[in-house]
């Protein structure tokens, strides 16, 4: 395939925002009639990607040729007069109106300022009709399944003339029969000329309905095979690629603490169903963990995996559907943050600015919020003992502020980090739960933070860490779980821990019990 | 003692954060150019019998306002207070007189009812019980706070005129009169309850862990609740402050009209709402304080005041506080913006 026989060429395409370069010089093509798969660890670029194919980012540079001539995609819906669609795992649309009103939205055919509703109805028909998908026209959209409403989206596609369709993760919340409909609808719009570009970690069904498969990674591209002459494992070295020297390895904590086999905190079965698209999604599933004093324990996984879900049922932040959960030997009544906060767990949240600080506070507010039961007498926060032992905390961890006054919101992503992080210091955890603690974070300030985590892990405090930066686990962590679509797929010691078996276990899929897919259909 | 008041000063070198009050401050620079302005055309203004005179007249929207204070930095509002001061209002009456309306009206000027403290101790009973339940629906149903309060606006004006079978209550004795309108000193006693309560508030939001929590859960609720607060409850708490404050006005306002009307309070919730925005709270939560609300309440009494003083047409003085309203939260942005 060259420039000019490709339907879609992408080639040398770069963006960067205000301190990351998310693209370098990436190059993508797609043919008619072909099904392209596109893969990469979270962060390597394909949201970015996709987003400036779709009109959403213009590209800092680069060329991007349709049907052999150079185009500029200005706004999302250039994109679609282009014949470019895109459909997000999260869908767009319009719930209270009918899937005919949904497909013709914008476009609804009659004469000026009115709809023709048989006309509507024939048209709806016909695309349906065409692509087997057994839907009525006129029902109402929030009365579907999510499979279905994703048929919707393709058929809006479709009633749009598409040439290339981008699908981000689209069978993430179907069951293995809505997968195996929708593949057939993916085939026969590539029989009709379609480029479909199909974005999924799923890597069996990559192999299963792709003809070529592209690699991104860390912005960059990183292979491009045909299906045929690859497999799941080359797919995996070319997702993570990169050496793993470069990081810094230290003895186990356990080893250095010396209490090895206290366990403070176990998770049984821990299981909870639905989310606020899909009230049968199955978020966690039968999940346990066993976390050592002094120890880093690891959750790996991909995007909706279920490790930011599980860390909030265990610090009661939502709730579960069936489980325990023992500290110290010892069931606990873990319903709300507030018992786990008795029990001394302590969670910094993935979210921090949405969810680990109160922006338009000041860093003293902040810091002492947890801990104001300690700092009051018939409820007068006492002024003096607060400013000590804030000043303290902004002095041990270098926190850099003007005064304990400044509202957070000013502060830098790491020096917000180290807020949160003081706030339950202060209430001198057992156990810390830290999802993605250096997300949005320089790299200065990472290593401030790896070195705290070193520490307060030697000074007995438990810690699960959550991150999408295998590196970054396989550095910190004593023991690391693999989660992928919210069960447990593997567990590895950091003997063991490399990039080739967290990414092999966070994409393996176990097949979908009978029993669930029946639940997911009802 | 004395460790303590080192860390202060040392604390202070690293500086106070005026900012935090930049926005309270702004409704103070417009309240002190009004009152020169009002001074030069109108020396009589600033006498001090004129100046109580403008306490009293907003010393009931004050109290409301200290209530709502609480409310708005919570993220929520409540529109019913008006409604709830008018019942308030009839219920002391009644418990006082030992009756509704033309039963009592023999009665006139004697207490043959049960007493002044139960009768002041009934309003605020009822103000609780109104905010209590509006704040539960609101913590616990979930429903939003303007929908809930917009059917207490409605329902408590009906249980108002229900209750007293559309008839005032009014004219009672000296002892009844004595908290609208009667004085200590130069100093009329609605406004010494008003400065006592505004104190207290300001003290609880600026120096209680309660306080504190307040400002958590407007600020970020989820936030909030991912650091231990329960925060369902701090909800529910603020309701039934203005419950109080609305409960202590609807009694205030009939001692100093000497007739408890169920007409009182109309569209009062509009002009506390204005005060305690104008006084620099964010609707939005998290941010304010009593102080700005004191101020923003001052601004309107005073403007009203001065302006009839003038002899400007009430007409043409509802245009100008609407102008003022607007203007002074632009200032209000303006300076966070800055920020």
């Amino acid at each position: 395939m060259d420039k000019h026989s490709a339907l879609l060429w992408m080639e040398d395409v770069s963006k960067s925002f205000p301190g990351v370069q998310a693209l370098q010089n990436v190059s993508l093509h797609v043919g008619a009639g072909e099904i392209l798969g596109l893969i990469g660890q979270n962060g390597a670029g394909k949201s970015t990607l996709m987003k400036i194919l779709s009109g959403v980012y213009m590209p800092d540079s680069g060329e991007i040729l349709l049907g052999g001539e150079p185009i500029q995609i200005h706004n999302p819906h250039h994109a679609q007069e282009l014949g470019i669609s895109i459909i997000y795992q999260e869908l767009n649309l319009m719930p209270n109106l009918s899937v005919m009103e949904n497909i013709f939205v914008g476009r609804e055919p009659g004469p000026p300022l009115f709809v023709s509703r048989s006309k509507l109805e024939r048209q709806t028909r016909a695309i349906l009709d065409r692509m087997r998908m057994h839907l009525r026209p006129t029902a109402l959209v929030r009365s579907l399944s999510v499979a279905e409403q994703q048929m919707v989206e393709i058929a809006k596609a479709i009633s749009r003339d598409v040439r290339v369709l981008i699908m981000d993760e689209p069978t993430s919340a179907l069951s293995e029969t809505e997968v195996e409909t929708l593949f057939d609808i993916i085939r026969q719009l590539r029989d009709s000329g379609v480029a479909v570009i199909f974005i999924s970690h799923r890597l069996e069904e990559v192999l299963h309905i792709c003809d070529r498969v592209t690699v991104l990674r860390d912005g960059a591209n990183a292979g491009d095979v045909a299906v045929k002459a690859t497999s799941r494992e080359e797919l995996i070295r070319m997702m993570v690629g990169r050496p793993l020297d470069q990081f810094f390895h230290r003895d186990s904590h356990l080893d250095e603490s010396g209490n090895s086999a206290d366990t403070v905190l176990e998770a049984r079965g821990i299981s909870r169903r639905g989310t606020a698209l899909n009230p049968d999604a199955v978020v966690l599933d039968n999940v346990s963990l066993a976390l050592k004093r002094g120890e880093i324990l690891g959750l790996a996984g991909l995007v909706g995996a279920g490790r930011t879900e599980l860390a909030r049922v265990i610090f009661g932040a939502d709730k579960r559907s069936s489980g325990e959960i023992w500290i110290e030997g010892r069931p606990a009544k873990i319903q709300s943050p507030v018992d786990a906060i008795k029990h001394g767990i302590g969670l910094v949240p993935e979210d921090r600015k949405g969810q680990g600080l109160i922006l338009k506070l000041a860093v003293r507010v902040n810091m002492t919020l947890a801990n104001l039961d300690k700092l009051s007498s018939l409820d007068f926060v006492q002024q003096g003992a607060e400013r000590r032992v804030v000043d303290d905390y902004i002095q041990r961890f270098e926190i850099r502020t003007p005064s304990p006054e400044q509202r957070v919101v000013n502060l830098s992503g790491g020096n917000q980090q180290k807020v949160v992080i003081s706030k339950w210091l202060m209430l001198n955890p057992k156990i810390l739960i830290m999802d993605e603690p250096t997300r949005g974070i320089d790299v200065g300030a990472k290593s401030e933070i790896y070195e705290l985590m070193h520490e307060l892990a030697s000074q007995g405090i438990s810690i699960i860490m959550i991150s999408s930066e295998f590196p970054e686990l396989i550095a910190m962590c004593d023991r690391i779980i693999c989660l992928a679509e919210g069960r447990v797929t593997g567990e590895v010691t950091r003997e063991e821990a490399t990039l080739e078996t967290l990414m092999h276990y966070c994409t393996l899929r176990e097949q979908v019990v009978a029993s669930q897919e029946g639940s997911a259909i009802a | 003692m004395t460790t303590q008041s080192v860390t202060k000063s040392t604390a202070r070198k690293g500086g106070t954060d005026w900012s935090a009050y930049a926005s309270q401050f702004g409704a103070l620079g417009v309240l002190i150019i009004i009152c020169i302005i009002f001074a030069v055309i109108e020396p009589a203004f600033v006498s001090p019998i004129n100046l109580f005179n403008v306490l009293r007249q907003v010393s009931i929207y004050g109290l409301l306002a200290l209530g709502m204070t609480f409310v708005i930095l919570t993220g929520g509002i409540d529109l019913s207070v008006g409604s709830l001061l008018a019942l308030s209002g009839l219920v002391a009456a009644a418990v006082y007189k030992g009756g509704t309306g033309l039963l009592s009206a023999g009665t006139a000027g004697q207490a043959a009812g049960f007493g002044l403290w139960p009768a002041i101790g009934a309003a605020i009973l009822v103000g609780i019980l109104g905010g209590l339940l509006q704040g539960s629906v609101v913590s616990w149903l979930k429903v939003p706070p303007f929908i809930v309060t917009l059917g207490g606006l409605t329902a408590f004006r009906g249980l108002a005129l229900l209750f007293s079978s559309g008839q005032p209550i009014s004219t009672f004795t000296d002892e009844y009169k004595f908290w609208g309108q009667g004085m200590i000193g130069p100093v009329p006693v609605p406004v010494i309850i008003f400065l006592s309560f505004a104190v207290l508030a300001f003290i609880i939001l600026r120096y209680t862990r309660y306080g504190r929590h307040v400002y958590a859960v407007g600020g970020n609720p989820e936030a909030a609740r991912l650091s231990g607060l329960k925060v369902n409850n701090v909800v529910l708490s603020v309701y039934v402050i203005t419950g109080f404050f609305a409960g202590l006005s609807g009694f205030l306002l009939s001692s100093r009209l000497n007739s408890a009307e169920q007409v009182a309070g109309v569209g009062y919730e509009l002009t506390v709402i204005a005060g305690v925005v104008i006084g620099g709270t964010s609707l939005f939560g998290g941010e304010g304080g009593i102080f700005g609300t004191v101020i923003g309440i001052l601004l309107i009494g005073v403007l009203s005041n001065g302006l009839t003083l003038m002899n400007v047409s009430p007409y043409i003085q509802q245009i100008l506080v609407g102008l003022i309203i607007v203007f002074a939260v632009f200032l209000d942005q303006l300076i966070k913006r800055r920020r």
